[in-house]
């Protein structure tokens, strides 16, 4: 009776370590509801969220990044000499050749956006990394991510697929219409949701390591910032990129014919 | 009997069911770790078959590995939700 009492006491104890730990990684910005940084801005009426301003922190610092490149294409040379043309020729190039391999060298113009999009995620899945909350671990950032695919997908194959566009719902059968169009509905949820859960969960597991003992503390946080934010930033970054233009090669008619 | 439960707090009770239901929404981990798994296991045969096609198969795993992640994701998501940001606690005072 006093064991099993004893034993009671101790899981009670236990599980309020693990609340407040839950607790604490919730009120250190984890909470997918309670991140507000200003619930008024400055008597306007608007409310700034953590991600708000980390986004126009990207913002800022790719505006930047791009006006320096703008500004120093004036010198580019049709023969590469300084490195940094070099590197600028080379991610161009790249992001192209990538858009190309994935929906034909007709559309490797859809390089200007999908390098635009891999950059804004990439930076955003890896600014976890400097102590910032990542914006895409906010529903709002990835569903409006999600979203511009999906009105892409759709402007895409109404201009260019055209009567093969509305043709397409209407396959195997007649009848399968409510199918295809949930099926199309799901397309821009998946995406985001996906980017979303995979960000979040990482920073919930990272949250709640943090809230440990401090001896564990040491270099195991390095190997986990490794997996969660670096590894898993890229390839969701890669995913989205890859999938979105998937989505839309799928609705614009092959170069072939 | 019936006192114990009606000493019971309606919000830890609600709290504490919701953390059940998170735990049982996560089970949805199962299926795409299978999932990747074939994938990735399918995609190291084709590379050991064909090594020269190694870039393609790559990113062909990786997407149709991403596309089985979607319903763990969607598990995820539904826990994430019952933790942190829990409906049905506010539907008490109602």
């Amino acid at each position: 009776m006093n064991f099993s009492v004893g034993l009671i006491k101790e899981m009670s104890t236990m599980t309020e370590g693990i609340t407040e730990a839950v607790s604490e990684a919730a009120e250190s910005g984890l909470n997918i509801q309670n991140h507000v940084l200003c619930s008024d801005f400055l008597g306007t009426g608007f409310r700034i969220t953590y991600t708000t301003m980390n986004t126009w922190i990207i913002m800022g610092v790719l505006i930047l990044f791009a006006v320096i490149v703008r500004i120093k294409l004036n010198k580019f040379k049709a023969v590469p000499e300084s490195g940094f043309q070099n590197f600028i020729e080379a991610i161009v190039e790249a992001m192209d050749n990538f858009v190309g391999s994935n929906m034909g060298e007709k559309y490797s113009y859809f390089g200007n956006w999908f390098f635009g999009v891999f950059v804004f995620i990439l930076i955003s899945n890896l600014i976890g990394l400097l102590g910032f909350r990542a914006p895409t671990a906010d529903l709002a950032t990835t569903a409006c991510l999600g979203f511009s695919t999906f009105f892409l997908i759709h402007f895409m194959g109404i201009i260019k697929g055209k009567k093969e566009y509305f043709k397409g719902y209407f396959e195997p059968f007649p009848f399968w219409l409510p199918m295809n169009i949930i099926s199309e509905l799901a397309t821009p949820v998946s995406l985001s949701f996906r980017l979303f859960g995979n960000i979040l969960g990482g920073s919930i597991i990272m949250g709640l390591f943090y809230t440990l003992p401090a001896y564990v503390k040491v270099g195991i946080p390095a190997a986990l910032h490794i997996y969660f934010d670096v590894f898993a930033g890229c390839l969701q970054t890669f995913i989205f990129v890859m999938l979105s233009m998937s989505f839309i090669a799928d609705k614009i008619p092959d170069e072939t014919k | 009997m019936e006192n114990q439960f009606q000493s019971i707090d309606p919000q830890a009770f609600i709290l504490g069911c919701s953390a059940i239901g998170a735990g049982l929404a996560v089970i949805a981990g199962i299926g795409p770790g299978i999932g990747q798994g074939y994938a990735a296991g399918k995609g190291a045969e084709a590379v050991g078959r064909q090594p020269e096609a190694r870039g393609t198969i790559m990113s062909t795993m990786l997407l149709g590995a991403a596309v089985a992640e979607t319903t763990g994701i969607y598990g995820l998501v539904i826990a994430i939700i019952l933790l942190f940001a829990n409906p049905l606690v506010g539907m008490l005072g109602q």
